[in-house]
């Protein structure tokens, strides 16, 4: 066999599949993937965990099916076949969000739905799982996931905190007493444009530490 | 008339697809440098909404829904599909588009050329998708109103890419910090179009 078949579970190469879309390579910042189903979720920390762990999920499970069935599935039919796999995860996603968590189900609406179409999924099975082995994807579907969960997190937790002043529904800034100093929330990061410009000034701050990731134009 | 009147005015200021649900924000932010390929991708998206919209709300109303399928007969009055509905949207939405391109590239292979290669990115658009989610779980009364809906969220859509798109052509000249070049100005600007529309809020014909 290979070199590859003797290769550890969690050698460099592998360890840096994981480890990459968390920064450097990052779905939302800098592959610009998977922003449509990501952004109107985030007004609470909650939903937006769930939608993470929802999307992890879909993810690192359709990256091994496909991997593993990359050398059966017919080049034109591609993309059918990978829709089906994602489509069939995401309703038993939705099956178990509507029996164990039927409130956050509610706030997420259509946003389940929409993680058939989410582009970080296609564009992995597509760029990644259908030429590599299985434990690669596996883990390539594991980082990819857990880098747009990043980025899901930090917009939520600034637009719950400094929105409604609240962290998983604790009242943070109510403990802390600055009500009574005169502060107020900041209704307006409740609102669906401050998503936008939020993860525009993450793409700032990234792009200012990481100058290789600088557009040209 | 007054509530068509009502659902298409909504769809494309109050409800807008990008800007109130950042729906199909990829093709949104990666199709957008200029104005004639946006206008040709929103185009597309518009002719594939009136196309799967109504579509979907038939099998939605007829095959999936609770009690839906009682047309076939008494025995199936209890049956409940609606846990297919996204694998079978999906489904229709694939092969409308594979469809379309097929009867655009015979009838008008002018109108094919320049729409060509948006057509199959289509099928992966999140508006797509998700005005079938809306419409099925806003329970639009008729077919009538469920088109209505997907013809003004398609132009709402399109308002957006050529808007942005417009803006990106003059951002060439200005003078943008670096870290923010390309997609960081690109999203904040969004952001500052999604406060614009939201003056519409609350509007009712």
């Amino acid at each position: 066999m290979s070199n590859q078949e003797r290769e550890p579970l969690f050698s460099a190469k592998n360890l840096k599949l994981l480890t990459e879309p968390l920064g450097r390579n990052n779905p939302i910042t800098v592959q610009v993937l998977g922003i449509c189903s990501a952004l109107a979720i985030t007004v609470k920390l909650k939903p937006a965990l769930v939608m993470a762990v929802s999307v992890i999920f879909v993810i690192s499970v359709s990256s091994i099916v496909i991997a593993a069935l990359r050398k059966y599935i017919p080049e034109r039919i591609r993309i059918i076949v990978q829709l089906v796999v994602i489509a069939s995860l995401v309703i038993l996603v939705d099956q178990v969000l509507k029996a164990y968590a039927f409130d956050v189900s509610k706030q997420l609406s259509v946003f389940v739905g929409l993680i058939i179409t989410n582009c970080i999924i296609m564009g992995r099975l597509e760029g990644f799982s259908m030429a590599n082995k299985p434990w690669a994807s596996f883990l390539d579907g594991l980082g990819n996931g857990a880098g747009y969960g990043l980025i899901l997190v930090i917009v939520a937790f600034f637009r719950e905190l400094l929105g409604s002043g609240t962290l998983m529904d604790y009242p943070v800034m109510e403990k802390l007493g600055l009500y009574s100093t005169g502060y107020e929330d900041n209704g307006m990061m409740i609102l669906p444009p401050m998503a936008l410009i939020v993860v525009g000034l993450i793409i700032w701050v990234h792009r200012s530490r990481d100058k290789s990731l600088v557009e040209k134009n | 008339m007054e509530n068509l009147l009502n659902i298409f005015v909504k769809s494309i200021f109050v409800e807008n697809m990008v800007f109130a649900f950042f729906l199909g924000m990829c093709s949104y932010l990666a199709v957008s440098k200029t104005v004639k390929t946006s206008l040709g991708l929103g185009l597309a998206v518009i002719f594939v909404l009136i196309i799967t919209i109504p579509v979907n709300y038939l099998i939605e109303n007829y095959v999936l829904k609770k009690g839906a399928l009682s047309w076939l007969g008494r025995g199936f009055e209890e049956v409940d599909l609606s846990f297919l509905a996204f694998i079978v949207f999906i489904a229709v939405i694939a092969a409308m588009v594979q469809l379309v391109e097929m009867v655009i590239e015979k009838m008008s292979p002018a109108l094919y050329n320049s729409l060509g290669i948006f057509l199959p990115l289509i099928a992966v658009n999140c508006a797509i998708l998700g005005g079938s989610l809306f419409m099925q779980e806003r329970e639009y009364q008729t077919l009538i109103e469920a088109t209505v809906f997907g013809f003004g969220s398609g132009i709402g859509w399109l308002l957006a890419i050529t808007g942005i798109a417009a803006i990106r052509e003059k951002l060439r000249y200005s003078n943008v910090p670096d870290p923010l070049k390309g997609l960081g100005i690109t999203f904040i600007l969004t952001g500052l179009m999604a406060i614009a529309f939201m003056g519409f809020m609350g509007i009712k014909l």
